[in-house]
């Protein structure tokens, strides 16, 4: 049945009469998902595709059935956005837009956690259901309807990902980018709790990069046994060089972790398999499920 | 964005947080500057955005004023991991009683602010923190709670102070939680070392603080009034470089793309020569200005697009390749070009005599053994 995001979704557009969301929005209707609505504050009454266009997603909420909201809105005014949606009692949110200010995404991420509203991103691709629903920006004919779930911080590299799955191997039943973004809404750790309990998902391709600790907390979490379906992982960066920005606190933060070494040792313990390159997860995950 | 010390101490006082006095010398023409007013000892130290200054000479105490000219001297024009020295702040000298380490900065996966304390500071923190990351205490702050008074104490007993010392500290940490690292939103907050003095002062000797690259411009406009510059000026390139030492340049869509083409490089043998992401939505502009930046190298042999395109659409990568081409004279390309618009963007390039792969495997195994060759 896929996570998250099905036939039921019922899609508001924040930020619909922008380029980016204006564009989405057409994309994500021609794959068949349920876009209902869209806001624009100072555009509401008028019509973008064919869709009712408000000021204000209160009024959205009220004149139509809505579960989900995807966020093109630009970074000064993302933040506000999505406590919007959140005081509107949408229980989805996706915040599609990258660069907003650092303080701004931290507490407006912590006060929708605090509503139970889940988060996905920001700075991220969205969610796809293969022939279910697409809430977000990816290029929809990588994706194919199976078995294994993706789940990445990087767009493209989900993109690269989800191609060879879909045409070489079973297929995905949800594919989900989190978001590269600092502080992000929806970790690893929470996806695999959720897809632990979804039974169109057989096994998991999980994409990871340099930075953080989300893969570790991950590979714990596996290692734990809590999570018992087959996960093979890929981590982009053994070439990078050290990041050197955030002077003896990045360092004493992420003592331990954060390097592609120590997240590739952490899957390896966890005795998940770590892909060398992108083009082979769905070779191994294909032995797997 | 970094600032310089000198930078974080003017936030720092403007902010009522207690500093040594200070002036500055910008450039060689200045050093005649250190005259009367200064009383000595003082400190010589060098304005530099890395790390790891002290170790590399970048500071000296002196003791009047003909070692302070001496010193200054030398230290203009030093190079320090690659920085150029063009600014010194003459400091007062603090008779330090223990020097004690502090600072509140952003736990991304806590999703929460992170104040970090260690009773024992100065250049020594770093072999502190590879030895011991358990005597650095870590205390978290909610975001949009206030810093509550009993997370207070904890920092207090982390750094061992009590009584009046450590209302002082209670003191410092409202000025640097709200007045620094909220009003101009920073990422981090540090002070390296925090001094007690024997009169019983607690002093920011040093300070090193970064501004979240993505403010409001509000903020940016307040920082122009108080530093005299605008520290983003440098941050708004429309990609994401970074310079590695092989001779395969890269040009991807996405960071984790980009470090996988680099990493499948290195695995078939090859060497990347840099990490270039040009983002998603890039248009030919753009892509133009990619290839010149790694133009700008002359060891470069190969150059390697690799783009899948999703917000990104291929023709206007072709576009941009198309007409960086005149550029690109002894230099091999090799394009991975898929996703959005692809059939368009192959034929623009086919036209223009540049063949094009849609499997990332194959394109690099052929960026490698072209590079061999030549």
């Amino acid at each position: 049945m896929a996570i998250l995001v099905n036939r039921d979704t019922r899609v508001l557009v924040q930020g619909i009469t922008g380029r980016e969301g204006n564009f989405h929005t057409k994309a994500m209707l021609d794959y068949g998902t349920k876009v209902v609505a869209g806001v624009t504050p100072g555009k509401g009454g008028s019509e973008v595709h064919g869709l009712p266009v408000y000021d204000l997603v209160s009024e959205a909420v009220s004149d139509n059935s809505i579960n989900t909201s995807i966020i093109f809105v630009p970074p000064r005014n993302a933040a506000d956005s999505l406590y919007e949606a959140v005081d509107a009692g949408i229980k989805l949110v996706v915040v599609i837009t990258e660069g907003i200010p650092l303080h701004e995404e931290l507490k407006a991420i912590e006060y929708a956690r605090s509503k139970e509203v889940i988060v996905i991103g920001p700075n991220c691709p969205g969610i796809i259901s293969p022939s279910l629903s697409k809430v977000g920006i990816m290029p929809a004919m990588v994706f194919k309807q199976g078995s294994v779930a993706v789940i990445s911080r990087s767009g493209t590299l989900t993109y690269e990902v989800a191609y060879h799955i879909s045409t070489k191997g079973p297929g995905i039943s949800t594919a989900l980018g989190i978001g590269g973004d600092p502080i992000i809404g929806l970790t690893f750790k929470d996806v695999l709790q959720m897809l632990q309990k979804d039974d169109q998902t057989k096994g998991v391709a999980l994409i990871g990069e340099i930075g953080g600790s989300m893969e570790e907390e991950a590979a714990a979490f596996i290692g734990r046994g809590e999570f018992n379906k087959p996960v093979v992982a890929y981590i982009a960066g053994r070439t990078a060089p050290p990041e050197k920005k955030m002077g003896h606190a990045g360092a004493i933060v992420s003592m331990g972790s954060g390097s592609a070494q120590d997240k590739i040792l952490a899957f390896k313990g966890a005795g998940v398999p770590v892909a060398e390159t992108p083009m082979d997860v769905a070779a191994l995950l294909k032995e797997k499920v | 964005m970094r600032l310089y010390e000198y930078e974080g101490k003017i936030m720092f006082r403007a902010a009522g947080i207690d500093i040594p006095s200070f002036m500055m010398i910008k450039g060689e023409e200045e050093i005649g500057k250190i005259i009367p007013g200064v009383s000595f000892p003082a400190v010589l130290k060098a304005q530099v955005l890395t790390g790891g200054r002290g170790k590399s000479g970048g500071v000296k105490v002196v003791k009047d004023q003909a070692e302070a000219l001496a010193t200054a001297r030398q230290l203009m024009g030093l190079r320090i991991k690659g920085e150029t020295v063009d600014s010194l702040m003459v400091s007062e000298y603090i008779d330090i009683t223990r020097e004690m380490y502090l600072s509140i900065t952003v736990d991304r996966s806590k999703r929460s602010y992170l104040i970090l304390a260690s009773p024992t500071g100065g250049i020594d923190i770093e072999s502190l923190v590879k030895d011991n990351p358990e005597k650095v205490s870590r205390i978290y702050i909610n975001p949009g709670e206030i810093m509550a008074d009993y997370a207070k104490r904890k920092v207090a007993k982390a750094l061992m102070l009590s009584g009046n010392e450590a209302s002082l500290l209670f003191d410092l940490l409202n000025r640097m939680f709200n007045d620094v690292m909220q009003k101009y939103q920073a990422d981090l907050v540090e002070i390296n070392p925090l001094a007690l003095t024997k009169d019983g002062r607690l002093i920011a000797v040093d300070s090193k603080v970064t501004i979240d690259d993505n403010v409001q411009p509000f903020i940016i406009g307040q920082l122009e009034r108080l530093l005299g510059r605008n520290p983003s000026e440098n941050a708004d390139e429309r990609f994401k470089y970074v310079q590695l030492d092989g001779n395969i340049g890269v040009i991807g869509n996405g960071a984790g793309l980009t470090m996988a083409t680099m990493d499948l490089l290195k695995s078939l043998g090859g060497s990347p020569a840099d990490f270039l992401d040009i983002g998603g939505g890039a248009d030919k502009e753009v892509v133009n200005e990619a290839f010149k930046r790694i133009l700008e190298r002359d060891d470069i042999k190969t150059i390697f697009v690799n783009i899948l395109g999703g917000i990104t659409r291929c023709d206007e990568v072709a576009g941009g390749l198309i007409a960086a081409l005149s550029a690109v004279k002894d230099v091999k390309l090799v394009v991975r070009l898929s996703g959005t618009n692809e059939e368009e963007g192959r034929k623009m390039l086919k036209d223009a005599g540049i063949a094009t792969y849609g499997d990332m495997l194959e394109a690099a195994r052929a960026a490698v053994s072209l590079t061999r060759e030549s």
